[in-house]
């Protein structure tokens, strides 16, 4: 049971960081690059398709034995069509200024690679339970880099910093202005090659403290093939 | 005339799929580093594109509307995209066995690109009539062939460049994409 327990912890934490599907599976690149001008709407889409995710991960997990392999994509595509438009019926319904912001992007919640991915690669494998971690796990994950690129263009690109969520939730909290960058906003950051060249500054840190973190534990033999060789320390034939 | 000739370019390049709408983005990286394979991609795309507007626009107004079943679109338009997407998988398999392996993985991943579902929701969202959103869809599949051929002209170069380590790869791609977004925002404003 203990072992179980730490397998399910595993699948839900694996998505936010060491494999997140954005940044390091490089997966759904059209919604985080087209709602992220704002980092409240980079929220709301990050949970927008944590509900997709989590509803479309559970209900092929439970049918995988049912559903024929010839026939699982069209079944999963329509599986994940419906939450889409359950999601969109929510939204329109309880948060209507999130509705009209991610506009024709909620409907492409279909097309977005991480929930087809995590279908075919895991809930079509695993039992519910770790499905809906892995779902869990993975929406956080999506969220946390939609929040994260989102702060960063609306904090240079407009001055501002969560704008629009005291509407999206109902509360007095309407984000902060940020005093210098306010009165000149770079404007470029917010259009879309600004979304372009922050996706790909961020991608590069992460890739940077990715290779980084775990220097003891490579395995360095020689250095002539090794990419690190320019900043790496150690000599030929020293090992870690 | 004049109201399709706007609806044409305006797709194309002032309202870009890939560099505007950021529609379409897993192919314009995955598919964008041979000219060739750059060139099938988009006339694959604006073959599924404009099909699936001719089948989706009649659904919609003539099964759909009729009956208040409007929140069906999503899933009906995507069964439809992926109908045509088997056939042009079968189609290309026959005729250019070439071209259908360099396209690889990508070709059944058209059925998930965003900009293909984009266009047939966009007509609708638009109140396009049936001749507007066969053009609009010709002008956004244009619009995303010339983007992913520009961009492998860009790619091309960019292999050859100097790119320190931690850019290499995606970022460095991310970047140049970026730049060609720049030229793009040239457009603004031609038809306004």
């Amino acid at each position: 049971m203990a072992e179980n327990k730490t397998s399910l912890g595993k699948e839900l934490g694996k998505g936010i960081i060491k494999e997140n599907p954005t940044l390091v599976m490089l997966l759904g690149m059209c919604p985080t690059l087209a709602v992220t001008t704002q980092a409240a709407n980079g929220i709301g889409m990050g949970l927008a398709t944590t509900f997709v995710l989590l509803g479309s991960n559970i209900v092929i997990s439970a049918l995988r034995k049912i559903i024929p392999d010839k026939v699982r994509i069209p079944a999963f595509i329509v599986i994940i069509a419906s939450f889409v438009t359950l999601i969109g019926f929510l939204l329109e319904g309880f948060v209507p200024v999130l509705y009209d912001s991610l506009g024709i992007y909620l409907s492409l919640i279909t097309v977005n690679c991480i929930i087809f991915g995590r279908a075919e690669m895991f809930a079509s494998k695993n039992g519910i339970a770790a499905s809906a971690c892995d779902a869990i796990g993975m929406g956080l994950g999506f969220t946390l880099a939609l929040f994260l690129m989102g702060s960063v263009r609306e904090i240079i690109g407009s001055g501002t910093w969560m704008t629009g969520i005291g509407k999206m939730l109902g509360i007095g909290w309407d984000g902060v202005t940020i005093p210098v960058i306010s009165e000149n906003p770079m404007l470029l950051f917010i259009m879309p090659a600004g979304g372009f060249f922050t996706l790909g500054v961020i991608i590069a840190m992460v890739n940077k403290i990715a290779n980084k973190k775990p220097p003891q534990e490579i395995e360095c033999g020689s250095c002539e093939n090794c990419p690190m060789s320019g900043k790496c320390d150690k000599t030929e034939g020293e090992q870690a | 005339m004049k109201t399709l000739a706007i609806i044409l370019l305006s797709a194309m390049l002032t309202d870009n799929f890939v560099l505007a709408k950021f529609m379409g983005i897993c192919p314009f990286l995955g598919v964008s580093k041979k000219l060739d394979s750059a060139t099938g991609m988009g006339i694959a795309v604006t073959f599924v594109m404009i099909c699936a507007t001719i089948v989706t626009y009649p659904i919609h107004h003539g099964i759909l509307v009729p009956n208040g079943l409007e929140y069906f679109d999503t899933v009906v338009f995507i069964l439809v995209i992926a109908l045509f997407v088997q056939m042009v998988e079968i189609a290309l398999k026959k005729l250019l066995p070439p071209l259908y392996k360099s396209l690889g993985v990508y070709l059944p991943l058209i059925t998930t690109n965003c900009a293909v579902l984009g266009v047939t929701v966009l007509n609708i969202d638009n109140g396009y009539s049936f001749v507007n959103s066969i053009v609009n869809a010709l002008g956004g599949g244009l619009g995303f062939m010339l983007a992913l051929v520009i961009f492998s002209g860009v790619r091309r170069k960019l292999e050859y460049a100097d790119i320190p380590d931690t850019f290499k790869g995606v970022p460095a791609t991310l970047i140049a994409a970026s730049i060609v977004s720049v030229s793009f925002m040239g457009f603004s404003g031609l038809f306004s």
